[in-house]
């Protein structure tokens, strides 16, 4: 290949361009797949209760009324919320859990706790509550850390320990959660629960599940920053291809012409030419895409994940990974590519060989 | 094959058997891709066991501010509770968007 400094430069940024977008596309789309996979089972139908906009206990009495209308098998309330750990500088998600609940006076932990306090069964963490009292409980047990992007920063507590700690009166509960039967029903019952009570904001899983395809969508802030980067680098790309056919690039077209080749044969080794560097790049940043997202824990991505917050999952993805993404990349990439290095060898290949070599 | 035997393969050869290899090299990924996938089943039916058993609603991604830990729950005035005009200053907001139910989608 001619002109190795500069096809070498374009090269390594055009493979680095790929890695990038491959890397952003193959992460949220495997996280999409894992939420989708694993909040299946989250509950049908959440009731909120918001005043003036803004979140607000319900009364645990709704939920007899709610479990009346149609369709509804079952109303649990819901006792969750958060504890800011001033020591350690994180922040905890406390839950009662449906099933299985914790006895008085005994927690379980989620993996990401345990880890950073170095925590381990029959220890005991002591939190200060809403009256400012320290309560201790012993871990009953540390949640798996397969289930770490789950629950990692998970306490799971009883019921009483949790109304205990939070101050929060035995007549009402975070939001309620409803088991519904058939799917058709849960835009009608939604309905149904706003009418009677307007104060509340159901929430169906149906959302939940699509809340995820929003992480690391395009719109969102960082990603239009490096959507926009790659577009600018191919925008330099094609605007260098385009305009910078240098003259010794004329002369050798020119000669080409003067010994006889065809425009369609220049044509076809300027294609080849884009194709050598683009497929190359294709390659080999899909490549080390996939190990960087399924074989390590995504490092490049960690400190935008990780942001401020001192408790996090390390969580490694399973590749969901198909042909349909591999080809849409090289749809968007290798093609445009491609066709930008033809048109300006086009333009230089139909001018009189003699002018160009002059 | 000697030295003067290798300076003699073509710069073509050497370009499709790279080419070749890394062509491979990505159809052995997706091999890989799959039988990731499958071995992960199991994971992620305990995994869904524990949704229903502790009534998750949301992925532990990020922890800290309450509208990124439980992105499906949360509403449209957390993220500027400072003020009306505070701008939303968690490094997750900006890689999580709201959820489709808080800016106005219609419900399927």
């Amino acid at each position: 290949m001619r002109r190795k400094g500069k096809n070498g430069a374009l090269l390594l940024v055009y493979t680095l361009v790929i890695f990038v977008l491959a890397s952003v596309l193959f992460f949220s789309h495997a996280l999409q797949r894992e939420a989708a996979l694993v909040l299946k089972d989250a509950p049908e139908i959440i009731v909120q209760r918001t005043q003036a906009g803004r979140y607000h206990p319900i009364p645990v009495a709704w939920g007899a009324q709610i479990g009346r209308i149609n369709g509804v098998i079952s109303v649990r309330p819901r006792l969750w919320g958060y504890q800011y750990d001033s020591v350690f500088l994180a922040n905890y998600t406390l839950t009662v859990p449906a099933e299985h609940a914790p006895p008085a006076g005994s927690i379980d932990v989620g993996s990401g706790i345990a880890r950073m306090r170095g925590a381990s069964v029959d220890d005991i963490i002591a939190f200060a509550g809403h009256d400012g009292l320290a309560r201790s409980y012993s871990i009953r047990d540390v949640l798996s850390g397969e289930s770490q992007l789950l629950t990692s920063d998970l306490i799971l507590l009883s019921e009483e320990d949790y109304r205990d700690f939070s101050g929060l009166p035995a007549d009402q509960a975070t939001d309620l959660a409803l088991r519904v039967r058939n799917p058709r029903e849960y835009a009608t019952i939604a309905e149904k629960i706003t009418k009677l009570y307007p104060d509340t904001r159901p929430i169906l899983r149906s959302e939940i599940l699509r809340t995820y395809d929003a992480v690391f969508g395009w719109r969102s802030g960082l990603l239009i920053v490096i959507f926009s980067a790659a577009a600018l680098a191919f925008v330099i790309f094609a605007w260098d291809k385009a305009t910078g056919l240098s003259a010794e690039e004329r002369k050798e077209i020119g000669i080409l012409k003067a010994v006889g080749w065809e425009t369609s044969d220049i044509l076809l080794m300027k294609f080849w030419e884009g194709t050598v560097v683009s497929l190359t790049a294709f390659l080999v940043g899909i490549i080390l895409a996939y190990a960087h997202v399924f074989w390590t824990s995504s490092p490049l991505f960690a400190p935008v994940l990780k942001g401020w917050s001192t408790l996090y999952p390390a969580f490694r993805l399973t590749p969901f990974l198909d042909f349909g993404q591999i080809s849409a990349l090289f749809f968007l990439t290798v093609v445009p590519y491609t066709v930008t290095t033809i048109v300006p060898s086009w333009r230089a290949a139909i001018i009189d060989p003699d002018t160009v070599m002059r | 094959m000697g030295m003067t035997g290798l300076m003699k393969v073509r710069r073509s050869t050497l370009y499709l058997a790279m080419t070749a290899g890394l062509a491979l090299t990505l159809a052995l990924l997706l091999l890989h891709a799959s039988h990731a996938v499958r071995a992960a089943q199991p994971g992620f039916t305990r995994k869904a066991a524990l949704v229903r058993q502790v009534e998750l609603t949301d992925l532990c991604l990020f922890t800290e501010a309450s509208y990124t830990r439980h992105p499906s729950q949360t509403d449209m005035s957390t993220p500027f509770q400072d003020s009306p005009l505070s701008l939303d200053h968690f490094p997750s907001g900006a890689l999580l968007g709201p959820p489709d139910h808080l800016t106005g989608n219609q419900r399927d």
